[in-house]
């Protein structure tokens, strides 16, 4: 399979569907993400963005379809070899999900100390080079994430994620939450890790200068089904009403004429 | 009508044991999981010390109080009931063989249950709820080897352990009521109790212990595991951790007192 692997996208999900009880989540998402190429996925709150991640990683499992990852068929794969895979990986989560038991500098060395076997000293090390590099002083290290604000645990957890130099690296609303410069200086950081360490990034976000700025390829998720991806460029010739409304953040148009917008405002 | 008032009856009888059997399953499945987990490296042993010290040392002081007390209120019962046969000498058996056989291992045990069960189901529940068990494994790091093989462990080492002190202060509890209030002689209470307390008592309280401290830890671990989203959901896993612990131990207690003793 991985023979010709130019040619093998990253990530590949075909008619990946999930559910919870009668809440159809995904309903058939289609969605490729080739090699060093930085994908933005866009939609409305609660349209199944993050479950969409948590699908690729395996911590939830889809219903039907499959999820490929650098050509191989992961969709079910779990245990041992689930645990190899994720290596791979590396995940900031909306909510940071940081270690509260840990000091931030055991946060961000996790991966390093227990996935790669480092010695705490050198972990300590490259774990504060990544503090400091996500616009954090070293002062932060030994403080407990308790301690920190809503950005700066995010900004920790960012560190986190690209700690082990992954080679996929998944970004759940990275600069929610954070002033407009901190915003940007995460959205470089976001590139040079793309760029520097040839990842492969898939990330969600509501902010449209990130997605516009971080973004190789933009897709949209909506009604559980990738409904436009297409080149960053060709974003405001896109053509499609939905992407329309919501790059332009408009409140009329086809997404609150036919959804829960609508059924809210009569309710 | 009363036909349909009986059928809805015995349909949700059907159901309650519908789900009773199907939790039954999944807990027997997790412990599985959990066991082989023990079996297989990679081990964390910082984490399981750690475990050793909040499970083990910091529950001495509650079951210490526990099994002073128990042993004194057993003397001081015993003497105003036994006073009626004229039977005060048996006093020092039935506090030694009362404290060592059932009231400090299964004491202790729902004891622990309180403390360690509720702490464990809290901790790991807002772990699930907060994503960070989500986190563990994206970092390569399996869930059960990090948070729930330390934890049972400990409980299943350490219980004992409290058991054993458990039984020591409880005798001395009873002594000290004894000799102190009782007026018993220091030499024929000391001698009574040496006399009937055989190694197979202490030891069956022991083998106890150690299946209660593996229920209170697996049960703590398996609703915080699953606990459901939010802070409602951590606060039933909680409470599901305790009660569930508590039941089982009263059953495994008579249970296991039937295999040790008949
Ligand atoms: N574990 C779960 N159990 C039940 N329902 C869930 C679960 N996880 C997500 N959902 C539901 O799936 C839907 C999509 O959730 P998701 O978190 O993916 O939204 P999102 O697109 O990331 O939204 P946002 O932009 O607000 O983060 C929501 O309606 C949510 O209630
Ligand atoms: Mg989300």
């Amino acid at each position: 399979m991985s023979a010709d692997s130019k040619n093998v996208p990253m990530i590949k999900m075909s008619n990946v569907k999930k559910s919870f009880g009668d809440k159809h989540v995904l309903r058939g998402v289609n969605l490729e993400v080739q090699k060093g190429e930085s994908l933005v996925v866009i939609g409305g709150s609660g349209t199944g963005k993050s479950v969409l991640l948590k699908n690729i990683l395996g911590i939830l499992e889809p219903d039907e379809g499959t999820i490929e990852v650098d050509g191989e068929v992961t969709t079910h794969v779990r245990g041992r070899a689930r645990v190899e895979l994720m290596h791979k990986f590396g995940m900031l989560f909306q909510g940071a999900a940081l270690f509260d038991s840990l000091p931030v500098w055991e946060n961000v060395a996790f991966g390093l100390i227990h996935g790669e076997k480092m010695s705490k000293a050198q972990a300590r090390e490259i774990a504060i080079e990544k503090i400091q590099a996500v616009g954090l002083s070293s002062m932060v290290a030994d403080l407990f994430p308790a301690e920190l604000s809503g950005g700066m645990q995010k900004r920790v957890g960012l560190a986190r994620a690209i700690a082990t130099s992954p080679q996929i690296i998944f970004f759940d609303e990275p600069t929610t939450g954070l002033d407009p410069i901190m915003a940007d200086v995460i959205n470089d950081l976001i590139c040079q890790s793309v760029k520097e360490l040839g990842a492969t990034a898939l990330s969600i976000t509501h902010d449209m200068a990130s997605a516009r700025k971080i973004a190789d390829k933009i897709a949209m998720i909506y009604e559980g089904e990738i409904i436009w991806c297409g080149d960053v460029k060709e974003l405001d010739n896109s053509g499609n009403p939905y992407v329309e409304q919501f790059i332009n953040g408009r409140a009329d148009g086809p997404i609150t004429k036919h959804s829960d917008y609508a059924r809210k405002k009569t309710a | 009508m009363p036909i349909a008032f009986v059928l809805n009856f015995l349909e949700s009888i059907g159901h309650s044991l519908y789900g009773l059997f199907a939790s039954i399953g999944r807990i027997f499945i997790f412990a599985l999981k959990a066991v082989s987990h023990i079996l297989m490296p990679p081990f964390f042993a910082r984490i399981t010390l750690k475990q050793f010290m909040d499970i083990g040392f910091y529950s001495l002081p509650v079951v210490g109080m526990t099994a002073l007390f128990t042993g004194m209120v057993l003397a001081l019962q015993s003497y105003t009931g036994f006073t009626r046969f004229n039977a005060e000498n048996a006093i020092a058996s039935v506090v030694v063989l009362s404290i060592t056989r059932e009231l400090a291992p299964v004491l202790a045990g729902l004891m622990v249950a309180g403390r360690v069960g509720a702490a464990i189901a809290a901790e790991i529940g807002t772990m699930r709820v907060t994503e960070q068990i989500d986190a563990l494994v994206t970092l390569s790091v399996n869930p059960f080897k990090y948070l729930i093989v330390p934890r049972i462990v400990a409980g299943t080492l350490m219980l004992p352990v409290l058991v054993l002190i458990g039984d020591i202060i409880g005798i001395m509890g009873g002594y000290l009521v004894s000799v102190h209030a009782l007026d018993f002689s220091v030499g024929s209470y000391l001698k009574q109790t040496y006399e009937v307390l055989e190694s197979a008592d202490v030891i069956s309280g022991l083998v106890k212990a150690a299946v209660f401290g593996f229920i209170v830890t697996l049960m703590g671990c398996y609703h915080g595991f699953n606990s459901g989203r939010g802070a409602q959901g951590v606060g039933a896993a909680t409470t599901n951790a305790v009660v569930s612990a508590s039941i089982l131990i009263l059953i495994f207690n008579y249970v296991l007192t039937q295999v040790f003793f008949s």
